[in-house]
């Protein structure tokens, strides 16, 4: 018997990355328009409201948080709808390959498209809102963390719908009462930073959600696409 | 072998059967507890002496609360038990619970709501027990949007199930995330910790309702259960047999 072409999961994994890194480049419209949407959501606040400092700097995390949230929903309608229609998702089905760790591949590919854009923008925003520079870092460290839960938690919700009509406000409607989590901790630790203390520990705790995540998530994401293929 | 008991509950004829069997005998105790119940707490309990009769409603609110979790919970195991085994008459005890429990979060709601204006002075207190019912309320609904959005009957038994089931990995989640976001505001001033015990003539009667209730949430779940095993096989043929007879 031949032996077949053997590829381990981590080359099959870079190769999804490297592929939809390269498509994701040449159709640049998908990953800039959640970021352009979380600016002008977080920017709204404070023309529906007095622009008084200390008002903006009350309300920068609920805003930052709701704006990340709500762009990371219009981002994740994104993540399998192109290769679920094309036929690439059965493709990965049945290359063998552990389907897990390549849809982790992709929704990895998804985070460095859209949530760290996102989160490297959200301290820029919250500057405007009046946070102090030193601020930054820990506005920063929560976004990223809270980013990562969101992608990936993120990808069970968009596996589900795959391929539904109406599939984008099912998703908000699926995922936002499981990110609620992500919201709380986020938030406390963006206020927190904002007012010079110590934000360690809604960041463990972020942390701890999105290392769970990343430990469970992509098990469920990989059992919510093959449920959306068959 | 000697589980093979066990598996007679997947064949939907068994079930059909046995569930018939069994909603009486929960359906009667639930109506007889409940009645008993809500005399006793309606009726006979003293008064409370600060809240004088508007306590009364926990008689309703409290078993519809505890309920809406364990329904919560139930529907999850279901759909967890049809996604492994694929057992196709644990899916429609999932699907068959979703409205039931989705009742119970609404009726907990309004009651606390209607209990909170004459106790609290407000219909509503951003209390982390309220938030929680309110996100079960969401998942709930997340849960009947899923299903209905799906046309092909076993992708929305197996996409619901796997739903419900992250649902119920999520719900302690946001139970501690929820505690800890009120830990940031200040302390309620009509919601203790521990709250005061409650003496037995208040207590009976709230156990003598939350049985009940929990009777009426099986039988309901039996009957609904069947509801959905008689759509599921309208072209089997051992459903022309029972109507035949």
């Amino acid at each position: 018997m031949n032996a077949p072409l053997q590829v381990g999961a981590f080359a099959a994994a870079r190769s999804v990355l490297v592929r939809d890194l390269l498509l994701a480049f040449r159709r640049p419209g998908e990953w800039t328009q959640p970021l352009a949407f979380f600016v002008i959501v977080v920017l709204l606040f404070p023309l529906a409201l007095d622009p008084e400092p200390a008002l903006l700097r009350t309300l920068a995390p609920a805003a930052l948080w709701v704006g990340l949230l709500l762009a990371s929903m219009l981002a994740l309608d994104f993540l399998f709808r192109e290769d679920g229609r094309d036929g690439t998702l059965e493709q990965f089905a049945l290359s063998g390959q552990p389907f897990s760790v390549l849809l982790l591949a992709k929704t990895v590919t998804h985070w460095l498209l859209t949530g760290l854009p996102l989160a490297i923008v959200g301290p820029l925003v919250a500057l405007a809102f009046g946070a102090p520079a030193a601020a930054i870092p820990g506005v920063l460290a929560a976004l990223l963390l809270g980013s990562v839960g969101l992608s990936l938690v993120g990808a069970i919700g968009a596996g589900l719908t795959l391929g539904l009509r109406r599939g984008g406000a099912l998703l908000s409607l699926l995922l936002l009462p499981l990110l609620i989590p992500t919201l709380i901790f986020g938030a406390r630790a963006t206020q927190l930073a904002m007012l010079g203390e110590s934000a360690a520990v809604p960041l463990y705790l972020l942390g701890a959600l999105a290392v769970l995540a990343l430990t469970l998530a992509p098990l469920a994401a990989a059992a919510a696409v093959r449920i959306s293929l068959e | 072998m000697a589980w093979t008991w066990l598996h007679r509950f997947g064949s939907p004829p068994h079930f059909y059967r046995l569930a018939a069997r069994l909603a009486p005998w929960f359906g009667w105790p639930a109506l007889l507890l409940i009645a008993a119940g809500l005399f006793w707490g309606l009726v006979i309990a003293p008064p409370d002496a600060l809240q004088s009769d508007a306590f009364r409603i926990i008689y309703v609110h409290v078993p519809c609360a505890w309920l809406s979790l364990l329904s919560y919970t139930a529907m999850a195991v279901a759909a967890g038990v049809g996604l492994i085994w694929r057992i196709k008459v644990a899916h429609a005890v999932a699907a068959a619970i979703a409205p039931t429990g989705m009742m119970f979060t609404a009726v907990a709601l309004v009651t606390g709501m209607l209990w909170g204006e004459p106790t609290w002075g407000t219909w509503w207190a951003w209390d982390p027990r309220l938030v929680f019912e309110l996100v079960l309320l969401f998942f709930f609904l997340g849960y009947a949007a899923l299903r209905s959005a799906i046309d092909d009957l076993d992708r929305a038994d197996r996409a619901s199930a796997l739903l419900a089931v992250v649902g119920v990995v999520n719900v302690p989640l946001v139970h501690y995330s929820v505690v800890f976001w009120h830990s940031l505001h200040q302390g309620s001033t009509v919601l203790r910790a521990g709250g005061p015990a409650m003496p037995a003539s208040m207590l009976w009667p709230l156990l003598l309702a939350a049985l009940g209730v929990t009777c009426y949430f099986v039988a309901v779940t039996l009957l609904r259960a069947r509801g959905e095993v008689l759509r599921r096989e309208r072209s089997g043929a051992w459903l022309a047999q029972v109507a035949g007879n």
